[in-house]
This record gives structure tokens, C-alpha cells and sequence, in this order.
């Protein structure tokens, strides 16, 4: 716990950069507004794998599955037209029940066991979303109407979808800080550290894994209907790709496990590397995107906020000596 | 004397291994009782089926009246059952307070987190660890180690407290600190089954002290009474040795 209640300051930090970031729409291009709403989704993922595998220690792959279930459920309701936020808490509700359900099952599993039987869930959804095409045009994709009408403009529809990522990031941001400090937060260090001594001193441990496997899913779904509203067509391949869970393991790795703080730093830094690798090396750049992610894990095994820890540490030996 | 813990013909088989056989065995409220045997008798694993870790293969566990049997080990925490461990179970980053708020936190209803950090700092202030309440667990010593795994299981405030070997590799003045400590906690009124090899701390401190070997009970009375039983002394030293009798073979049962 000493550890995983991160710098309360960390936390205030991220939160005014958070906020001073809602106004990237009045100065960014399309193409800033592109890149920050697509960060604000990693952030949401990253800040969200963190319960589930930040918090309780379960390697969860299964954010992939919540992205995808969430843009199918979103992209099914709103083509029958019902207004965003209702998809948006549908989609949010199915994620929590299903993965609470799904959790009880799941988590008996540890490590990586666990690690792989999540990855599969994805797979298995992908499969039937294929196969059920009537519901969701199959491999052919979805084609998603228009969510917001009267935005006018495309800068304003992406403007309209930034805010609404930010604001979603903004909730799963300040929900995971709130299940970090609560009774459930404490129970998972617990179950993180020793699960049969948490079972010991009475924590339901079933319970509280199956809990952080919802929360963990629940604004991933949330930012899967906002993605499909944004994009208007998503097919299976797109939705479910294990991108989705990879990518926020390594975003919450580089921030600095079990930390939301340094989840969404992470996240930031994550796509601002693969930005300029992938613009500076087209031919090779996931080589030398997975070069430069090995290489801050090597020198950076607790992640970025281990550095301000590390530069306060230097300041006050300066101060000293 | 009422009757707190009540095993009736408990059984718990591993494949084909009998660990716990057809154990019959009452505790009293408010009893300092022994649970003495060879290694290998299958005394923790009695503690595990009452505790809900192993559920019994056959037979009954009550507590207090009711039927325990199929409980996990979260309710039987919740309770009012709390155990320490032969091998310490801290959870090993987190500070030694927040262990033991940990433990008065979720085994309580109902229970607010700072009013268990106020427990639980009580808990320290008992066994003596205050001074290092805000140090991480995995920086104690086995000693300190060992009183934590004790000020853990009194935050749960149990009705009954299993310590399991809890004075396992400590030296002989821990040894004398521990048996002060377990008699305070018996004279709160918590009703304790001290599993231990060492005869000097089962002699004084027990009222009552049974046996486990193989898995069976084989000798059930006051310490006296046990350690000049030729069955136990069988049981510990082979049957040749309690042939002897009993005048030699008492003192030599002090050896684990």
C-alpha cells in the first residue's frame, strides 16, 4: 500500500494537466483533435486495466473484449436509434454485469493462466460477431449513423467526440483514484500481495476480483461506443484486435503500475513515441517501437513515476549535502 | 465449561491419504487446549478444515452451535475464527499498521477504515510493534514477524484463535515473551488451540492438551497425563523407547 497509494501530489499534477487539456479543441487541427482523442481512449484503457491488474495483480488481456463489446453494443443501439448516452450506459452496464459474471469464472484462474483465458475472450466474442451477422453485419462491418446531428462541421463533430473522451477519461480517471483509496482498493492490495491471507482476515476475495474485472471493464465498453460513434463503421477485426489489450498493459507498465497518475502518463507518452516513430520510420516501426518500450522497461522497471521519485530524491540529497 | 468449537467425526482424504481420520474432539469456552503431534500428523491440516481452507471429506464441524462445515475461509474469518500460520503470511509491502487494519477492516461489519487503523494500532501498541507501525512487513524479523501474524489475528477479534507454531524458530527469550503475550490473550477471553512442538511452552501454558498422530487423536488429557501416555511416547519415539518406561521416556519427549 505504501507503494500503491501513488503521491497524492502525482495525482493532483495529472489532474490540472487533464484539465488544461479540454481546451485542445480551440487551438488544435483536425489532426491534434485526432491524436487527443485517441489518447484520451488509451488513457481511459490504461487507467482501467489498472484496477484489474494494477490493483488485484491479475494480468488481465480481456481489454480488447470490453472495447470491442462496447463499439458493437454502441453500434447496434445507435443504428436503432437511441440517443448516445443511453447506448453509452447500456453498453457500460452490460460491461460491468458480464464481466462480473464472467470474473467469478475466470479468476479462479492466476497469472498466466488468467492472462490467457482473458485473451480468449476477445477471440471467442470476435468469432461470434463475425458469425452473427444478422445483428452485426459480420465480417462486412457496421456502418454507424451519424450520433450527434446539428454539429455542422467536422471540426465540431470532432471536437464534440474529444470532449466527450475527455470527459469519459475524466470519470474513469477520478473512479479508479476513488476505488484505490476505498475499501475495495485496500482489499485487492491484500488479494494482490497474499490471496489466501486475504481469504484469512475475511476478505471475499471472489467478490472483490469479479468487482475490479467490472470496473476495469466498464468505461473501456463506455469508450468503445464513443469510438464507434466517432468512426461510424467498425468491423470485428478493427474492434476486437489485441492491440487493444496489449497496448494498455505496456501504457500502464511504462507509467508506473497500480498508479492512475501514471496510467494516463503512460498512455500520453506511449502514443506520443509511437507518433514519431511511426512518422520518422514508416518501414520499420513497430521494430522500433518495441526497441524503445524494451528499453524504458529495462531503465524505467517501476515507470515514469518512479523518475519523480527518483529527481525528488536527487533535489533533497542536493539540498543536504 | 460450554462448548465453543465441536468436531464430530471429522475426515479430510487427499486422493488416497487419510490426513485428518475420524476426529471427535470438543473445545471448551475460554480453554487454553494443545494440539500436539508428530510432523506430518496432519495438525495444520485440522486447522485448515476447520477454517474452511480444505472442506472435510466427511464428518462435522460446529462453532458456537452452528454447522461451520461448508464455510470458506472469508466466513469463518467473519466469524469470529482467526489463525495465524506456521509460515508467516504478511502481506509483505504493505506497512505492518496497515496489515492489521487490514485484518480488523474485513473481518468486522460494518467497519470504517479509521476506526480499524485505531484498532489495529492498539493491536501493535499489545504485542509490541508500535515503533514499527509504519515500516513495510517485509522488513521485520521472523520474531517481529511472528507478533505480527498475532496482532493480525487478535484485530479479527476472535471467540477462538489457532497459533500455529507460533514460537517456531524464535530463541528462548522470544519463546518467554510469546508465552506472556498468548496467556494475555487467553485471560481477554479468547479461547486458544496452540499447535507446538515445544514441550516447555505446551506444558506451561495448556490446560488441556490432545494428540494427532497419523491423522487419529491417540491421547487427550492434562499435559501431565499426555506426555507419560505410552501411546505418545510411541508416537514420538518409536514403541521400543515407551517400553522403557515412563520415568526415562517423559523428559525425552521434549525433543520435536
Amino acid at each position: 500500500m505504501a507503494m500503491m497509494r501513488a503521491l497524492p501530489g502525482s495525482f493532483r499534477i495529472a489532474l490540472l494537466l487533464l484539465v488544461l487539456l479540454a481546451a485542445l479543441p480551440f487551438f488544435g487541427s483536425a489532426y491534434g483533435m485526432r491524436l487527443g482523442t485517441i489518447a484520451c481512449m488509451y488513457a481511459i484503457m490504461a487507467v482501467s486495466w489498472n484496477v484489474i491488474g494494477g490493483f488485484a495483480g491479475y494480468p488481465s488481456f480481456a481489454t480488447a473484449a470490453f472495447f470491442g463489446s462496447g463499439a458493437y453494443c454502441g453500434g447496434i443501439l445507435l443504428g436503432k436509434g437511441w440517443p448516445i448516452l443511453a447506448a453509452l450506459g447500456a453498453a457500460g452496464l452490460l460491461a460491468f454485469v458480464s464481466a462480473l459474471l464472467f470474473g467469478i469464472v475466470l479468476l479462479r484462474l492466476r497469472g498466466h493462466y488468467f492472462a490467457i483465458a482473458s485473451l480468449a475472450v476477445a477471440e471467442v466474442l470476435r468469432e461470434l460477431t463475425n458469425a452473427a451477422a444478422d445483428l452485426t453485419g459480420g465480417g462486412m462491418g457496421l456502418n454507424i449513423p451519424l450520433a450527434v446531428k446539428g454539429s455542422g462541421s467536422v471540426l465540431g463533430e470532432a471536437s464534440f467526440f474529444f470532449w466527450a473522451m475527455w470527459a469519459l477519461l475524466m470519470t474513469a480517471f477520478v473512479s479508479v483514484r476513488l476505488i484505490q483509496t476505498s475499501k475495495l482498493g485496500f482489499g485487492l492490495a491484500c488479494i494482490k500481495q497474499n490471496e489466501s491471507a486475504a481469504d484469512m482476515i475475511g476478505v471475499n476475495a471472489t467478490l472483490y476480483k469479479s468487482l475490479a474485472f467490472a470496473f476495469s471493464g466498464v468505461f473501456v465498453a463506455m469508450a468503445g461506443v464513443l469510438y464507434a460513434a466517432w468512426v461510424h463503421y467498425i468491423e470485428p477485426g478493427d474492434v476486437f484486435d489485441v492491440l487493444f489489450a496489449v497496448k494498455p498493459i505496456v501504457m500502464a507498465l511504462l507509467g508506473g503500475v497500480g498508479s492512475p497518475a501514471g496510467a494516463v502518463l503512460g498512455a500520453f507518452a506511449f502514443l506520443g513515441i509511437e507518433e514519431l516513430v511511426w512518422r520518422n520510420y514508416l518501414q520499420i516501426h513497430s521494430g522500433v517501437l518495441g526497441f524503445l518500450v524494451v528499453v524504458l522497461l529495462l531503465f524505467l522497471p517501476n515507470g515514469l513515476m518512479s523518475m519523480s521519485q527518483a529527481l525528488r530524491a536527487r533535489f533533497a540529497g542536493k539540498a543536504a549535502g | 465449561m460450554p462448548e465453543l468449537l465441536q468436531l464430530d467425526a471429522v475426515t479430510r482424504r487427499f486422493g488416497g491419504l487419510q490426513a485428518v481420520q475420524n476426529v471427535t474432539l470438543n473445545v471448551g469456552q475460554g480453554e487454553i487446549l494443545g494440539l500436539i503431534g508428530p510432523n506430518g500428523a496432519g495438525k495444520t491440516t485440522l486447522v485448515n478444515v476447520i477454517t474452511g481452507v480444505h472442506r472435510a471429506s466427511s464428518g462435522r464441524v460446529q462453532f458456537e452451535g452452528r454447522d461451520i462445515t461448508p464455510l470458506k475461509p472469508y466466513q469463518t474469518a467473519r466469524i469470529g475464527i482467526a489463525r495465524t500460520f506456521q509460515i508467516v503470511q504478511p502481506f509483505p509491502d504493505l506497512t505492518v499498521l496497515e496489515n492489521v487494519s487490514a485484518a480488523a477492516l474485513f473481518s468486522q461489519a460494518g467497519m470504517r477504515q479509521s476506526v480499524a487503523r485505531e484498532f489495529a494500532a492498539a493491536q501493535l501498541e499489545f504485542v509490541g510493534l508500535a515503533q514499527m507501525a509504519d515500516k513495510p512487513a517485509f522488513s521485520l524479523t521472523l520474531a517481529m514477524r511472528k507478533r505480527l501474524e498475532l496482532a493480525k489475528a487478535l484485530a479479527m477479534k476472535p471467540r477462538l484463535l489457532f497459533l500455529d507454531e507460533v514460537n517456531a524458530g524464535l530463541n528462548s527469550t522470544e519463546v518467554d515473551h510469546a508465552m506472556v503475550l498468548i496467556r494475555e490473550v487467553a485471560a481477554r477471553g479468547v479461547t486458544v488451540v496452540l499447535i507446538e512442538h515445544l514441550m516447555k511452552v505446551v506444558m506451561t501454558v495448556c490446560h488441556r492438551v490432545v494428540v494427532l498422530q497419523n491423522g487419529a487423536l491417540i491421547a487427550d488429557g492434562t499435559p501431565k497425563e499426555v506426555v507419560n501416555d505410552p501411546q505418545v511416547i510411541g508416537a514420538y519415539l518409536g514403541k521400543k523407547y515407551a517400553q522403557l518406561g515412563n520415568a526415562a521416556a517423559a523428559p525425552a519427549a521434549e525433543a520435536p
